[in-house]
Parts: C-alpha cells; sequence; structure tokens
C-alpha cells in the first residue's frame, strides 16, 4: 500500500495547511452555529425538482432470505415487463446471448425477440432508436455492455433524452432507462474501467441512480422503469454476484424505491462518510474498523445521485459535524466534490473538520493489478480520512 | 436455446454458398466502377441547364449490368448534381437485395490449386515462404498464448486462429510506411512488419520492455517503429481515425496509404459509416479491410445487418469496393496490392470486405459452443483453413515439404516457449513510469508524491513488489 499513503499523506501535508485558517474560523461560526443548531433542516434548498415516480417509500424491515444482485436486476427487469407491456430490453447480446454478465437471463424465452431485441454494435444507434421509441409511447430499458460504451451514444443521452421534456415544454417525456455496469471491473484497463456517476449527474433533465445491494437493485431499477423521465441506472459489475439479505416486502412486485433518497446504512455519530455503488460495501466494512477504535461513523448510502438527497447529507453532517465522501471516480468535479459544496453552503457552521473526499486516482486506469488496486478507494483509505477528520489521525511515521 | 441453432445454422449455411460452392466458371462480371463522381460536370447555380431535362440523345447508353431502367432508353435525363439522371415512366423500388450475391474473389481453391482463369499477382519463393511461416508463427503464437491464460499467466488473450490469410498476405501486400490502424485481431500485420515474438510476449505479460509500458490489456500492442498504431478497447473508432491519417498523408504525398482493419460488428458503428463517407467525399488514399468473420462475440451477421455483407456498402458511400475469400491467401494478396496502388496513385478509399470465420472463441472471456454448433466451427477449420490452403499451394510448387514443417514448427514453438519464459522474468516497467506521459513536464505534485514514494518505498522494502525496479 505504499502508494495510497503517499497520496493521502500527501492530501494530509496540504490539508493542515488550510486547517489552520480552517480552526480560525471555526471560531467564528461557533457563534452562528449555535444559533442554527436547532436541527431544523429546513433551511436547506433542494435546488431540483423531484417528479413523483409511481411508488411510495415505505419503511420495510422484516428480514428473510439472500439474493444477489445479479437475481434482483433481472427479477426488477422481469416483474415490470409482465406488468407493462410497453417496456422492453435493448441492447448488445441481451437476448440469445442473455446479457454479457447475464442480467436479461430467461428473459428472452419469456417475452419473446419483440421485447428483448439484440441490437448491432451500434451504441448511438440503439440508444437513439430508444429515445425515439420513449417519445412514441413506449418504456425502453437500454442496456450498455458497460457504460464505457455508452461514450458512443452519450449525445442521445444528453441532448436528446434529457432535455426533451424540457424543450417541448412538457409535452414530451421520455421514460427511458438506460443500465449497465459502471466503474472499475478487475483488470480490463483504461478503456473498460470508468466512472461516469458525475457526467451524468451534471446533466439536468436526468436522475442517476446507483444500487449497492439487491434491494438497492431491484427497488431503483423498478423505479427507474416506472419513471416518466429517463433515467441512468449505474451498475456495477464486481456487485453482480454478491448476495445480500432480503426482506419479503423487497422482494414483492409491488416494491420500489424513490428516486432521490439516500438511505443510511449506519447510524453513528460521529463522522459522515457518503458513498454509492460498490463503495458503500466499503464504508460500511471501514464502519466496523471504527466502531472497534471508538469512532461511531455513520454510512450513508447515496442511492440517487441526481437527485442528490442533499437533505440527508446535511442533516447527518449536522450530527457528527464531520463528512468524508468516498467513490470510486475521478476526483475533479467528482460527486465528492458536489457533496462537499452542498455541505459548505447548506452546513458550513456545523463541520469540526476539513471534509476528506476519497476518490480514485487522477490517473487513466492502469491495467496492473497491483497499481488497480491502488487507483481505486480501499477500505482503508476511508478508515484513515475518517481518523484524520476526527482528529485521530495516526503520526507519519507509525503509518507510513 | 432452439432458437440460436436455427439461427446459427442458418447463418452456415449461408457461409457454405457464400464461400464453398461458388461457381467458379461463371465469369464475373467486370469490375463495373461507377463513373465519376469526383468530377461532375461543373454547374452553376444560374446556369440554364440547372435542373432542366431534354430528350436523352444517345439511344445507345452503354446498359449497366445493374440498371433497373435499362429499357427506357428514350427517357429524359436532367443534370443533377453528381451527374446526369434518367428519368423513367416505370415506378420501380429498388431490391433490398439482389438475386445474387456479390462475388467473392479468390485464387486458389480448397486444395490449393489456382482456379482456371484467376488473374492475380505473382508472389516469388522468398515471399511466398515468408508468408507461410508468419502464418505458422501466428497459429502457434495463439496457441502458446492462448494456453498461457489458461494457466493464469497473463489475463487475458484473443486468438487470430481461420484468420491469418487476411492478416499476413495483407501485410505482406503493404509496405512499412503505410500506417495501420488495426482492430484486435490482427497481430499477424505487426509480426510481418517484424515485431518479435519476444516482442509479443513482453506486452502480454506488461513487462518493462512493453512498449505501452504495461498500460493496456493484453493483444493491445502498440509500435511506432512499425507505424502500427495502438489497438483501441473501443469498437470502431480505429476506422476514423485512418481515414484522418490518410488526409495528412494525402497532404504530405508520402507515397503511402492508411490501412485499417475492423470486424463484421465494427461496421455497425457509426464511425464506419462516417468514415467511409468521409474518405470518399475528401478522396484519401485509405484501405479498408474488413474481416467479416461470422461472429461478434455471439451475435450472428444476420443480426448485425441485412445487406449483402459488407462490400455492399462502399458502394453507397461512393468507395471502390471488392470481396474476397479471406482464406485464400493469394487473393488477399492480390486484392491489397491492386487496392493499395489504387489507393495511393488515384487518392482513393477503397473497401475490402475478406469472408472468413472466428475459429476461435471471441476471447478468453467467452465460450461459443454456447452459441454456434460445433460443427460449423469445425468445418471452417478444417475444410477452410487458410494455412493448410497455402501450404498446399506452395507445396505443389515444389518451396515446401514436410521436413521443412516440422523444422519450422518446433523453431517456432522453442522460440515462443523461451520467449514467454523471458518475458515472464523481465521486471515491470519501472517506478518512475507512474509519473510519466500525461505532463509533459511533471508537476510539483506529482514530484512531490514520486519523492514521498521512494521515501516510503526505502522505509518499508518488504512490502514493495520485487519486480518493480525502483
Ligand atoms: C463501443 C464498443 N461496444 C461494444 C464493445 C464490446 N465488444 C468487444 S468485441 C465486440 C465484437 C466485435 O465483433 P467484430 O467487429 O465482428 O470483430 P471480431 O471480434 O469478430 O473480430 C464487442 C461487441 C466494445 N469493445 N466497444
Ligand atoms: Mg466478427
Amino acid at each position: 500500500m505504499p502508494l495510497f499513503i503517499l497520496l493521502l499523506e500527501d492530501k494530509e501535508k496540504s490539508w493542515s495547511k488550510c486547517n489552520l485558517c480552517k480552526r480560525e474560523r471555526r471560531k467564528m461560526w461557533g457563534v452562528i452555529r449555535q444559533k442554527m443548531s436547532t436541527g431544523s433542516s429546513s433551511v436547506l434548498v433542494l435546488g431540483q425538482r423531484i417528479r413523483p415516480a409511481a411508488c411510495a417509500f415505505r419503511n420495510y424491515s422484516s428480514p428473510a432470505k439472500e439474493i444477489n444482485v445479479r437475481e434482483a436486476l433481472n427479477s426488477a427487469l422481469d416483474e415490470e415487463m409482465s406488468a407493462d407491456p410497453t417496456v422492453f430490453l435493448m441492447g448488445e447480446e441481451v437476448g440469445e446471448y442473455q446479457g454479457a454478465y447475464k442480467i436479461s437471463k430467461g428473459l428472452l424465452d419469456k417475452y419473446g425477440p419483440e421485447r428483448v431485441l439484440d441490437t448491432p454494435i451500434t451504441e448511438a444507434g440503439f440508444t437513439g432508436i430508444g429515445v425515439g421509441a420513449a417519445y412514441h409511447g413506449l418504456k425502453p430499458v437500454v442496456e450498455f455492455m458497460t457504460f464505457n460504451f455508452s461514450m458512443q451514444a452519450i449525445d442521445h443521452i444528453i441532448n436528446s433524452a434529457a432535455k426533451s421534456n424540457y424543450m417541448s415544454a412538457g409535452q414530451l417525456s421520455v421514460p427511458i432507462v438506460f443500465r449497465g455496469p459502471n466503474g472499475a471491473a478487475a483488470g480490463v484497463g483504461a478503456q473498460h474501467s470508468q466512472c461516469y456517476a458525475s457526467w451524468y449527474a451534471s446533466c439536468p433533465g436526468l436522475k442517476v441512480v446507483a444500487p449497492y445491494s439487491s434491494e438497492d437493485a431491484r427497488g431503483l431499477l423498478k423505479a427507474a422503469i416506472r419513471d416518466p423521465d429517463p433515467v441512468v441506472v449505474l451498475e456495477n459489475e464486481l456487485l453482480y454476484g454478491e448476495s445480500f439479505p432480503v426482506s419479503a416486502e423487497v422482494l414483492d412486485s409491488s416494491f420500489c424505491l424513490p428516486i432521490g433518497k439516500a438511505k443510511i446504512e449506519r447510524e453513528g455519530k460521529d463522522v459522515t462518510i457518503t458513498a454509492f455503488s460498490k463503495m458503500v460495501g466499503y464504508a460500511i466494512k471501514a464502519a466496523e474498523i471504527l466502531a472497534k477504535e471508538g469512532i461511531s461513523a455513520e454510512v450513508i448510502n447515496l442511492r440517487s445521485i441526481r437527485p442528490l438527497d442533499r437533505a440527508t447529507i446535511n442533516a447527518s453532517v449536522r450530527k457528527t459535524n464531520r463528512l468524508v465522501t468516498v467513490e470510486e471516480g475521478f476526483p475533479q468535479h467528482g460527486v465528492g466534490a458536489e457533496i462537499c459544496t452542498s455541505v459548505i453552503e447548506d452546513s458550513f457552521g456545523y463541520l469540526d473538520a476539513p471534509v476528506e473526499r476519497i476518490a480514485g486516482a487522477d490517473v487513466p486506469m492502469p491495467y496492473a493489478a497491483n497499481l488497480e488496486r491502488l487507483a481505486v478507494p480501499q477500505i482503508e483509505d476511508i478508515v484513515r480520512a475518517a481518523k484524520r477528520a476526527c482528529y485521530r489521525a495516526e503520526s507519519v511515521a507509525s503509518t507510513a | 436455446m432452439a432458437l440460436w441453432l436455427r439461427k446459427s445454422l442458418k447463418t452456415i449455411n449461408n457461409f457454405k454458398s457464400m464461400m464453398g460452392m461458388i461457381n467458379h466458371s461463371s465469369s464475373s462480371p467486370s469490375p463495373s466502377f461507377n463513373q465519376n463522381l469526383r468530377n461532375p460536370p461543373v454547374i452553376f447555380i444560374d446556369s440554364p441547364t440547372y435542373f432542366s431535362s431534354h430528350r436523352y440523345e444517345s439511344t445507345r447508353a452503354e446498359k449497366q449490368s445493374d440498371s433497373v431502367y435499362g429499357s427506357h432508353c428514350h427517357a429524359q435525363v436532367m443534370d443533377f448534381p453528381g451527374g446526369k439522371i434518367m428519368f423513367s415512366p416505370v415506378m420501380r423500388f429498388i431490391s433490398e437485395s439482389t438475386q445474387e450475391r456479390v462475388h467473392c474473389y479468390q485464387v486458389l481453391d480448397d486444395n490449393g490449386n489456382p482456379i482456371t482463369g484467376s488473374n492475380y499477382v505473382q508472389v516469388s519463393e522468398e515471399v511466398a515462404l515468408k508468408m507461410y511461416s508468419n502464418m505458422v508463427t501466428l497459429q502457434i503464437m495463439d496457441t502458446i498464448f492462448y494456453e498461457a491464460q489458461r494457466q493464469g499467466r497473463i489475463s487475458f488473450y484473443a486468438t487470430t486462429i481461420g484468420e491469418e490469410a487476411i492478416n499476413i498476405a495483407s501485410a505482406a501486400a503493404l509496405t512499412i510506411d503505410d500506417f495501420v490502424f488495426p482492430q484486435y485481431r490482427e497481430p499477424g500485420v505487426l509480426l510481418w512488419r517484424g515485431f518479435t515474438l519476444q516482442e509479443f510476449a513482453n506486452q502480454c505479460f506488461s513487462n518493462k520492455a512493453d512498449y505501452g509500458k504495461g498500460r493496456q490489456m493484453p493483444i493491445h500492442y502498440v509500435s511506432k517503429r512499425h507505424n502500427y498504431f495502438t489497438v483501441a478497447s473501443t469498437i470502431a473508432t480505429q476506422i476514423p481515425h485512418a481515414v484522418g491519417a490518410a488526409y495528412s498523408m494525402k497532404m504530405d504525398k508520402k507515397g503511402a496509404c492508411a490501412v485499417t482493419y475492423f470486424g463484421d460488428g465494427g461496421t455497425s458503428e457509426g464511425d464506419f459509416h462516417a468514415a467511409l463517407n468521409f474518405a470518399a467525399v475528401r478522396e484519401v488514399p485509405v484501405i479498408f479491410i474488413c474481416r467479416n468473420n461470422g461472429w461478434a462475440i455471439s451475435t450472428p451477421t444476420s443480426d448485425q445487418f441485412r445487406s449483402d455483407g459488407i462490400v455492399v456498402k462502399g458502394k453507397a458511400y461512393g468507395v471502390r469496393s471488392i470481396r474476397v475469400d479471406g482464406n485464400d491467401a493469394l487473393a488477399m494478396y492480390s486484392a491489397v496490392h491492386a487496392a493499395r496502388s489504387m489507393a495511393i496513385s488515384e487518392n482513393k478509399p477503397i473497401l475490402i470486405e475478406a469472408l472468413t470465420y472466428r475459429v476461435g472463441h471471441h476471447s478468453t472471456s467467452d465460450d461459443s459452443t454456447k452459441y454456434r454448433p460445433i460443427e460449423e466451427i469445425e468445418w471452417f477449420k478444417v475444410v477452410r483453413d487458410p494455412v493448410t490452403r497455402f501450404r498446399k499451394w506452395i507445396e505443389n510448387r515444389g518451396w515446401w515439404n514436410g521436413k521443412l514443417e516440422s523444422e519450422l514448427r518446433n523453431t517456432v514453438k522453442e522460440e515462443l516457449l523461451d520467449a514467454i519464459q523471458v518475458a515472464e522474468k523481465v521486471e515491470k516497467p519501472t517506478i518512475a513510469e507512474l509519473f510519466t506521459d500525461v505532463y509533459d513536464v511533471s508537476p510539483s505534485n506529482l514530484r512531490d508524491q514520486e519523492k514521498f514514494l521512494r521515501e516510503t518505498i526505502k522505509r518499508h522494502p518488504q512490502d514493495y513488489p520485487s519486480d518493480v525496479p525502483l
């Protein structure tokens, strides 16, 4: 791990300069903070319109069996296709091959080639065709073999799908889902291993969700399909085979999660850790390690990148006064940057420490397995950042 | 299950009729190139002839074989941008298909005998033997690297088996000054140009000697020295790149051309269409070589397009095109040779559709028996093997025999096993390489990081991989 220690400590050095001035400001803000700390989150401005999805959030709890994320996505597709004859799936190898990652297993047999379409290798083409079908009353689910290949089609996602509702003054809606694995897989190099969360999340008109668990996968994909607007569903290849316990309610075909709402995966009081997709698992593991050292971390699973659940994040930060953001994507202009800004704007006076941003390294993904590991956040990176935020960082000599 | 089998069998039948059972004695139509659309009669917008029609004077107009209006010789014609257009009283739609598919140029039959009447570019004994030994080398390289991946020594591999003739014969007909923009199934071009087995192994093992510094997946070769551009994982992006390079080469008057390779699947990407169109409009020296091998991972060509393959698309874009038996090294060699001289002397793009078959799985992440019948694979592997066919030809000429064959195979095998062992032992790229190639001059934060990294390693040498030099 020498490289990552290096990156983080390098960052710590530059932070420590800021810390001085930040501490000065903290004194100043102390007064204001006391006034604000009545706990109300009504000061938060949610600058985003959240169109109602066809579901309401309920709090489910009863434990039941385990399913993996692949099964969760597959069953969500299956149920939505069975419930709504206008829903259809389209993409490279989704039919006879059952999807490059077998997410569409069994769907061709069940729904036939009219509703499970194997496309030629034309991402720009089938994305545009999907948007057209959505203009005209169908609900396409467009699968990208990986989101890296959605780059060929991004014009239709941004300029066609995301903007048509606005440009037609609400006359056209585009109920389409773009889904597929996003972010780093394993050993597939720079052109297959990028996170596009911040790319899509920066565009008004799009909704962007990133499931972590099987519950997320089922609830968010179903919500995305039922949603009247274009939704980008960023899955993670390395999670497909991972199993999670799910309640009977989650398995019910009516189950659905609200887009725009984060989930507190673990409650805590000392530091808030935000994460999405695979990084949620890392954040939870980091919280377990921190707990052993007496630090109580609150883990927020963002679930939705756009709209971003600023209310939940800020409420948590107002409680813990410390924030660590975690993402696999590049740091610059990333999701962490946006979360940090939101907290600075709405809860600056509550911060007791500089916000810590853990992100992928600012380099194209290395092919070498050891470097690949170093280029994406690891659990220990999150632990160290949380300790720094709690002023519990070990000295350079003992960590290095 | 039943569905894909049906489809696959349909494909095999198409292939058989396309490749095995062509009636060679029927004289193929003389290549009817379109009239020169490059230099249409100059028409000014206020010219009285613009859009005006008049009686068609000549009643002896050349009867084009593909004309659907041939019999209406008294029809009116119109000067239209691009050339004269004849009017017709008949409402007839151009058919989406022709009764007979575009013929496939072939020189050697399956037994390695030249077809009577076939015209081809002569190949000297020396070149023929180099072609053959390169094809064999490519085959052995694939077998050994594939095995190395199965043993977990490299992470990924894709073979070129079945497509050796396209690889080697096309490369043989080019010169090293021609810039190559490959997909991932053309390592043979690099082999022909002198990339050594050691160099191939270095890339696949991502060691210090790899020209890509270990930053790419295996088989994503690059060699500036050989004018061979980095293989891109993203399908079809190399096609417009080749056109751009060709445009530059035209400006430079280099007397060379750009050559790009891609699969049948790649032709569905917009990049293919933009590239052909631009190449035609800009009149650039580029050769498009499509390896139509029947499959794009599990997608058969019947799910990829409904045209008569790729060759007909060239005509639609105004690009001179030919369909070639890609498993016939002599036909490939001749077609690329002719294409190159036309491309350079006339500044024209040329499209070659090479019919072949992907005998191996798509890559080491694929099991193709799940979606295509084993008999289909076997048929192409045994009956239509391009290497065997070429071998028969050189044997018939007395240039080759069983003894030379076993010598060659043994030497190449040994050389390869050696290369792999060496590549595995060579250290990884040095630590300094972690900080290069993004910035021209390293910014201070990277310099600080490097310094800090080196200090950390000094303090904790045991945590540092021993095969990465400092
Ligand atoms: C833009 C893009 N979309 C999808 C893929 C996934 N993919 C990799 S290879 C391949 C099939 C290519 O088939 P073809 O062009 O026929 O070449 P072949 O493998 O047969 O040589 C696909 C779909 C990709 N690499 N890039
Ligand atoms: Mg192919």
